[in-house]
């Protein structure tokens, strides 16, 4: 009987080298499939992709879209969807419009106001579904439409704008340069530094950690090719856009969202029990996870993200319109799924969701600078959701 | 040599040297197999022996090709691309999973795939007539029209047999047929396969349940590892279980339950008058105020058909997960507890380990590490942040100790076998540190010598002074494992045995005096 178990023990073990390799290819995947892409764009546009300039408005394009997607993947991943985002994302900047242009309010209460209202519209639209139990498909389908009409009566059909320069900032500015040198922001330069720095820093702490308690890790070649890579990418792209503004303040809000998500949901235990939770309600439940809560605080978490959304849009457009936020919620769910995220819930990952937005945000960009139409724009975005999902099932498939 | 028992003699169905490889791996190696015309040939072996796969192979759905060996059906080779093919010979299997749709009546699932129809119009009047003819002859009485969703899993196991006579069968497999049956459901069930026998119909049975083989089968072959260790002629001569066994193992087990010297301590818990309603009509009473006592160090068994209310009255008592209406109180070491989440009760002490551990017990996507510590993440937790390394430490730690074997905890627990699966649930639980555990079909799906490490850490358990609440439907195994058993009928305790007097016949009987009222 002993032996039999070793033999066992042993054979399965030769196996999980094997898995081992394919799930981290699963991982890095998606990047090198961002990578290629934004190589493809660059050589097409003849460089202009990743000119500081246009690295710049990639940001600012897509940086609303990343925010959502963090938390539509928390949603995603609890086993729900939420349709609603991109009316909420109008209706916010719409009521921050009236707030601010209007009714002449500070910035800093209106946006907080904005953020609570965006709270209490998730955990309206949370309520229905955790605790009333009707699929959130059809509760923020209905809440798409809801708040999709409330924005054309806030706004009486009309745009209202222009903000105040203080409040363009929040999506237009760009951290101030503490030092003077011509055509370089430092402090941008310097932020991207210590930001890689800092990775590779608990990148290593956790590998020697991980090694001293004798876990698997990755070959230390592929762990220093890895962090130098990073270091390359991250040290490049601030170096780019040091030489146009500097790091514009949304990216360091997007910045530190994603930082914190990724946190949340790899090492917390509201995120270890929302992936349980999306894996298998029924066992998480019996396990003392208090699914509804958790169902309702994904969708709450949901509607201030839409609301921060709305509000860099708005500052952006720096006027708030009734189609503003049109069709984001789209955006936002490719996203997710191109980042492998499971339409069944309990799988996906917040650098998943990341990666995915900044796939379709460079072909949004990579397609317009070429000269492609919206409509073709639309097929081929389709097109690559699908092939990107295609082959999710098929690597999962063929592991399994 | 006369023709009938030329006949007999004749195999209706053999299989010579089939072998199949998956990557990495050789799940069948030269196996052999020659089931005679009108007989019932048992298969028997561990899990992961190779059963299933060799029924694949029959079956079609490892098509031709992709095994090597021979199959011959009526005397002649035969080589199945898919399952249609195998089926148009009068080869039917039936899996261990219904393939029913649940929303469908029993004569749309009976003919689903075969339907009746003229240009595609369904005539169903013809179709209601011959589903009351094949119900009559499997021995139900419900309506044609009744949706499956709403008849019992063994009625459910009749509607499958109902289909594979549809098709005119001439060998029908079982796939672990009663698994999900009590005791009369499953003698029904094997009393239509004498029956088919003697109409003709030729069975293969893959079954756990050993006393059933010995009770219906003629042969039994017995596979270990993927290859043919023997076959039995149960005409021949008498086999007994522990015979079998031998084979299936490799070895003669001495005994199946391990042996403990029970130090029944203090009552620690108990519950007063508990009642609970059926969670959709309000007014089914299904738990009917129980009484009941767990003592320390104790293994109380609750012995019942099924549908006597045993799983829900654990669930009701654990954080109120089945049914609505509920009352009665529990009492933990002399003082009332409140159990009314699954939460509270947990923090109370109480941990209940489910008879469905795929749908209820596990999260099959995730490793055994997330796995087990779900149910006390704060174990491993510094405030709210997972602390890997301890976290890891504490899954080496079970795995090593309950024996979960595997690859590393790094591995999803829906690849892992059933009973290494129930491993990782009781880890999940015996992490989150109970004083009451409540195992509900412990060993369900199991094989024999799995079954016998989780007897051992249940026996440790009780040991550990732990009170253990164990449900089952296998008599023999609360007879063998519990220091008390209750009898449940109906949603009430019929009756309470210590472990010296209780007997099959004893609780039986019970049972059926409980019924006549």
């Amino acid at each position: 009987m002993d032996t039999r178990v070793s033999d066992e023990i042993a054979g399965e073990k030769r196996e999980s080298y094997g898995s081992f390799l394919k799930t981290h290819f699963r991982d890095y995947g998606m990047l090198v499939a961002l990578l290629l892409i934004m190589a493809f764009f660059q050589v097409m546009t003849g460089g202009t992709l990743l000119r500081p300039l246009n690295l710049t408005n990639l940001i600012l394009q897509n940086s609303y879209i990343v925010i959502m997607a963090l938390g539509m993947l928390l949603v995603i991943v609890a086993g729900h969807i939420d349709l609603s985002v991109g009316s909420v994302v109008g209706f916010v900047g719409g009521l921050a419009a009236v707030l601010i242009v209007k009714f002449g309010m500070h910035y800093v209460p209106a946006t907080i106001i904005c953020l609570v209202v965006g709270g209490l519209i998730g955990a309206a639209q949370g309520y229905w579904v955790a605790y009333l139990k009707v699929p959130s498909f059809i509760v923020t389908l209905a809440g798409m439409l809801v708040f999709k009409g409330l924005t054309l009566s806030l706004l009486g059909g009309q745009s209202v704008g222009p903000f105040p320069p203080t409040f363009q900032k929040l999506s237009s500015g760009f951290i101030p340069d503490a030092f003077s040198v011509e055509g370089l922001s430092l402090t941008s330069l310097l932020l991207g530094v210590i930001t890689a720095a800092a990775l590779v820093y608990f990148g290593f702490r956790s590998r020697v950690n991980q090694q001293k308690h004798t876990v698997e890790t990755a070959p230390f070649g592929f762990f220093v090719f890895k962090n130098a890579l990073l270091c390359f990418l991250i040290i490049g792209f601030a170096y780019l856009l040091a030489t146009y503004r500097g790091l514009p303040n949304v990216l360091i809000i997007m910045f530190a969202l994603v930082a914190l998500y990724a946190f949340v949901t790899n090492r917390t235990t509201i995120g270890r029990r929302i992936y349980a939770l999306g894996g298998n309600e029924k066992a998480a439940k019996l396990s003392g996870i208090k699914t509804e809560r958790l169902t309702f605080l994904t969708f709450v978490n949901m509607g201030v993200l839409a609301a921060l959304a709305g509000l860099i849009f708005a500052a952006r457009l720096n006027t708030a319109t009734p189609k503003a936020g049109l069709g984001f919620e789209l955006d936002v769910i490719a996203a997710c799924f191109i980042g492998g995220a499971s339409a069944y819930g309990g799988v996906g990952k917040v650098t998943g969701a990341v990666i995915g937005a900044f796939v379709m945000g460079v072909m949004n960009n990579g397609m317009s600078i070429l000269g492609i139409g919206i409509d073709y724009q639309q097929v081929i975005k389709g097109l690559v959701l699908l092939a990107a999902v295609t082959a999710d099932v098929y690597n999962k498939k063929k592991s399994a | 040599m006369n023709g009938t028992e030329s006949e007999c003699m004749n195999a209706i169905l053999e299989m010579r040297g089939i072998t199949k490889t998956f990557p990495g791996v050789k799940a069948l190696d030269d196996v052999n197999i020659a089931v005679k015309a009108g007989e019932i040939h048992a298969l028997v072996g561990e899990n992961g022996a190779g059963k299933s796969t060799l029924m694949k192979v029959l079956s079609g759905v490892y098509p031709y090709g992709s095994y090597t060996g021979e199959i011959r059906f009526e005397g002649e080779e035969r080589r199945f691309r898919d399952i249609a093919d195998s089926e148009k010979l009068g080869i039917i299997i039936i899996h261990q999973e219904l393939a029913l749709v649940p929303l469908l009546s029993i004569a749309e699932n009976i003919f689903l795939g075969n339907e009746q129809a003229r240009f595609g119009v369904i005539d169903w009047s013809f179709v209601f007539a011959q589903t009351k003819a094949l119900l009559k002859k499997v021995g139900l009485k419900e309506a044609p029209d009744t949706l499956v969703t709403d008849i019992g899993v063994g009625k459910q196991q009749l509607v499958e047999i109902a289909k594979a006579l549809s098709k005119k069968v001439k060998l029908l497999i079982l796939d672990e047929p009663t698994a999900s049956l009590n005791e009369s459901d499953s003698d029904a069930l094997l009393n239509l396969l004498l029956e088919f026998k003697a109409q003709g119909i030729s069975s293969i049975l893959i079954s756990h349940k050993l006393n059933e083989i010995s009770k219906v089968a003629d042969s039994i072959t017995v596979l270990r590892d993927g290859t043919t260790v023997e076959t039995l002629d149960c005409h021949r001569e008498a086999i007994s279980e522990d015979r079998i066994i031998r084979g299936m193992v490799g070895r003669a087990m001495a005994d199946r339950y391990p042996h403990r010297e029970p130090r029944v301590g203090e009552r620690i818990f108990e519950v007063k008058d508990w009642t609970a309603y059926h969670p959709l009509h309000a007014d089914r009473k299904v738990v009917k105020g129980v009484n009941f006592h767990i003592n320390k160090g104790e293994i109380v068994g609750i012995a019942g058909l099924m549908g006597a209310g045993r799983t829900e009255l654990a669930m009701s008592l654990f954080g109120r997960t089945w049914g609505q209406n509920i009352s009665g109180t529990v009492l933990l070491n002399g003082r009332e507890i409140d159990t009314s989440t699954v939460g509270r009760a947990v923090d109370n002490g109480i941990a209940y380990v489910t008879e469905d551990r795929k749908t209820y017990g596990l999260i099959l996507e995730e490793d055994i590490r997330k796995n087990v510590t779900l149910a006390n993440l704060e174990g491993v937790a510094n405030a709210l942040v997972i602390d890997d390394i301890r976290e890891m430490a504490v899954a080496n730690d079970y795995r090593g100790k309950l024996r979960i074997r595997s690859s590393n905890i790094y591995q999803q627990t829906v690849n892992l076998s059933g009973g290494n699966q129930q491993k990782v649930v009781l880890s999940k639980w015996l992490f989150a540190d109970p004083k009451i555990l409540i195992l509900d079909e412990p060993t369900r799906g199991i094989d024999v010598g799995a079954k016998y490490e989780i007897y051992t850490i249940i026996n440790n358990l009780a040991d550990a002074g732990k009170g253990v609440l164990m449900i089952s439907s296998e008599m023999p195994e609360l007879l063998g494992m519990c220091d008390r058993i209750y009898v449940m009928n109906e949603g009430a305790l019929i009756g309470e045995f210590a472990a010296a007097e209780a007997s099959q016949e004893r609780i039986m009987h019970a049972i059926v005096k409980a019924g006549r009222h």
